[in-house]
């Protein structure tokens, strides 16, 4: 593990771009994220990490309110963007979900072209003016996702017939195309073999100068690589958040250096 | 010996080849199952298999051309002025076999000896009356030539059912005993059998294909006897639909009924479309698991109503319901059986088909598709429009050529809703009738199958089965071609 490039890598800024409170979830009778305080800094790479089932991905979901589609679900506590409160009644969860854009596990492109696949979100928020600016758009996002060069002459192919990395390059290209702030990433990795990982952890990087990234991730060692800040997860409970290399070279609470030293997990 | 006695003693062989099977293989194996290639159940199901299938199969060929073989026989004993006195040859059979049926009679009630019955003679004995006594009706009184074929058949049939005895009975033993022979702790037993099973499946799956080739074929010979008394073109480009019985003057055009036919079938999809469709969405997409549990059933009723209760409901209520608010004050008609109330009916009838079909077609449309286009900030309705709607398209297309092919084939309703009037017109309030309602009126009553006016029910069968054959297979190119691969 290269843990000391990632000690001397800078967080560019300290701007807030989230801040969540004391939030506990509830599907159902099951207590799933106890009382967890978490900051996103805006332009920087934020990592998950913990055992399965040990809530990271339900906490993603409360970011962009994607819990809100799972009848049992119920939140409490405050997730602050940009200083408003995403869980108020006045918030449409719809335009949340717009600025804070989200990229699957499993890649999921829709059974339409490529080039309709990217459109989607511009064109359901009404982004473009017209037809060449929805084509600039469409560009701007592929070239962001690393995938123009690949898909620039089949733009009118579906965008299931491309290959497992591409798609879910392509579901980033979606993703960005709506102009998040924030993007949310549930182990974008964990489909797809170990070059397709590798240009998408590059692309994270790169992402990084424009949007705040939020990746839930199992491989350790690709948090060290991507991230700015970690946090450990542990049966629903925030356990240690912080610098990455921090967390990895100098863990301060137990759990954490077991988990990293693979004791639990 | 009768028939069913056959079948006991074959069966019974068939048991006890089971028991020796069983514990022959156990003996050459001396006692220990696990020395044997199959478990011993088997090697006892193979020596009934030998047993039983070759006689019953046997039994079966037997029991189909005897009296094929006897007919023949017996047929060549007739003269020809025999038949022409008769008027034909089959009359003359049917009372051969009156008489040996009515001798057969008399010997089981004791009105006479065999030895009698083999000795009758019509120069001695009336045999008309004979009979007449135990209660075998004849026609006209028993002239020798009929006399003599009927002993002749009965002695044919008697020979032929005493060898059939012999025949299946050895059959089955030598079956057993050949099994017999061949059970050894060695032999495949297992093979056999599952070949056995294989064989069955293969049966039943041959039968439901060999069934519908059946059908297509006895339509095509009838429509084929059509043809040659009534010309194609007139046929299938004719503009009147007027069968009279009495001359030859009918006129049979398929136009009318096929207009009539895809009009109100077009009004029911109308109907069952847009209706069951949207009723699949909100079941699949938006409604909660108690409301749907409620729901769904409840939509599926309407299923199970019977069509000839949906003819009523449409002769009852919704046909005088368009005619006193639609029709009459339109000064469209004045009908109460119209191709409109055919078709909302009939509609109705549909909804569950294209609501249950397109309701499981959007749940197996994969979640994920759903969250990706919900995280991108889409609302429920532009998720539905267009992810989860072109995802399921080649399904719903699928379902509504089904309930296509529903409509197309319709009767009761059409019947009770639309009326039985054949004409071309455009107005929706109009009586009108279908393909399916006139099959059923040339085929009731007193038909006769050689006039064209009866066979043309079969032209119309071909027809209706050739177009939904066709809506079937663009219905699965449809979905072939169009469908998503999943996982």
């Amino acid at each position: 593990m290269n843990d000391m490039r990632a000690v001397e890598r800078d967080v560019d800024t300290n701007d807030l771009k989230i801040t969540a409170r004391g939030v506990d979830v509830f599907y159902g009778d099951t207590h799933a994220i106890k009382d967890v305080d978490v900051d996103i800094v805006d332009n920087t790479v934020t990592a998950f990490i913990g055992p399965s089932g040990c809530g990271k991905s339900t906490f993603l979901r409360c970011l962009n309110r994607m819990n809100d589609t799972i009848d049992v679900a119920r939140v409490e506590g405050s997730i602050m963007l940009d200083g408003e409160d995403i869980y108020d009644p006045k918030v449409d969860p719809v335009q949340l979900r717009a600025k804070v854009g989200m990229v699957f596990q499993k890649p999921n492109p829709f059974p339409k072209s490529i080039y309709d696949n990217v459109a989607y979100g511009p064109r359901i928020h009404g982004l473009a003016k017209d037809k060449a600016a929805l084509d600039e758009i469409v560009e701007k996002s592929l070239r962001r996702a690393a995938l123009w060069d690949e898909a620039k002459d089949r733009l009118d192919q579906p965008g299931t017939g491309l290959s497992g990395g591409q798609q879910q390059r392509l579901c980033i290209a979606r993703a960005v195309a709506t102009n998040p702030e924030v993007l949310l990433m549930d182990e974008p990795c964990s489909a797809l073999d170990p070059i397709a990982t590798a240009q998408i952890e590059e692309l994270i990087d790169e992402l990084r100068s424009r949007y705040s990234v939020v990746i839930v991730t199992h491989s350790m060692q690709q948090a060290a690589r991507v991230s700015q800040k970690t946090a450990f997860f542990h049966l629903g409970e925030l356990v240690e958040f912080g610098e990455t290399g921090h967390i990895f070279t100098n863990p301060s609470d137990p759990r954490t250096e077991s988990y990293i030293t693979g004791r639990i997990g | 010996m009768p028939l069913l006695w056959i079948l006991v003693i074959v069966l019974c062989l068939g048991v006890a080849g089971y028991v020796l099977g069983r514990q022959r293989a156990m003996a050459s194996a001396g006692g220990d199952r696990r020395i044997l290639h199959s478990l011993p159940s088997y090697y006892g199901a193979n020596v009934s298999i030998f047993t039983i299938v070759p006689a019953l199969l046997v039994l079966t060929i037997w029991l189909f051309v005897q009296p094929v073989v006897i007919e023949r026989q017996v047929t060549s004993m007739i003269t020809d002025t025999a038949i022409e006195d008769a008027g034909s040859r089959g009359l003359v059979m049917t009372d051969v076999r009156r008489v040996a049926e009515g001798l057969d009679v008399a010997i089981e009630q004791g009105a006479l000896t065999s030895e009698e019955a083999r000795n009758i003679r019509t120069e001695f004995t009336n045999v008309r009356s004979r009979l007449g006594e135990v209660g075998v009706a004849l026609g006209s009184e028993v002239t020798p030539e009929v006399l003599d074929a009927a002993q002749r058949y009965r002695e044919l049939n008697r020979i032929g059912n005493q060898m059939m005895t012999v025949v299946v009975l050895i059959l089955a033993a030598l079956g057993l005993g050949y099994a017999y022979a061949r059970t050894h702790q060695e032999f495949r037993a297992r093979n056999t059998v599952e070949y056995a099973i294989l064989t069955i499946l293969v049966l039943a799956s041959t039968i439901a294909i060999l069934t519908t080739v059946g059908i297509v074929l006895s339509m095509l010979f009838e429509t084929f006897n059509f043809f040659q008394l009534y010309p194609a073109q007139d046929f299938f480009f004719g503009t009147e639909w007027a069968p009279t019985f009495e001359s030859d003057a009918s006129e049979l055009g398929l136009l009318p009924l096929l207009w009539g036919t895809m009009y109100v079938s077009v009004i029911a999809l109308l109907v069952a479309v847009p209706i069951g469709l949207f009723a699949a969405i909100y079941m699949a997409e938006y409604a909660s698991a108690r409301v749907r549990s409620i729901a769904k059933p409840l939509i599926e009723i309407l299923a199970g109503i019977p069509t000839i209760v949906y003819g009523l409901f449409a002769l009852i209520t919704v046909g005088p319901l368009l005619r006193d608010y639609f029709a009459e004050p339109l000064g469209l008609g004045t009908s109460s059986s119209s191709v409109m109330t055919a078709g909302i009916v009939m509609g109705i009838m549909l909804i569950p088909f294209v609501s249950s079909l397109s309701d499981d077609i959007i749940n197996a449309v994969p979640q994920s598709l759903r969250d990706g286009s919900f995280g991108l900030g889409a609302t429920h309705s532009e998720t539905v429009k267009q992810v989860i709607l072109p995802a399921a398209l080649p399904g719903i297309v699928g379902a509504v050529l089904l309930a296509a092919s529903r409509a197309i084939g319709e009767t009761m309703i059409v019947v009770l809703g639309a009326g039985a009037a054949a004409r071309l017109d455009l107005n929706p309030f109009e009586a009108m009738t279908t393909v399916t309602v006139k099959i059923v009126g040339q085929l009731t009553g007193d038909t006769d199958f050689s006039s064209p006016e009866a066979l043309v029910a079969f032209a119309l069968g071909l027809t209706l089965f050739v177009i939904t054959l066709g809506l079937n297979v663009m219905a699965l190119y449809i979905v072939r071609r169009y469908r998503e691969q999943y996982e």
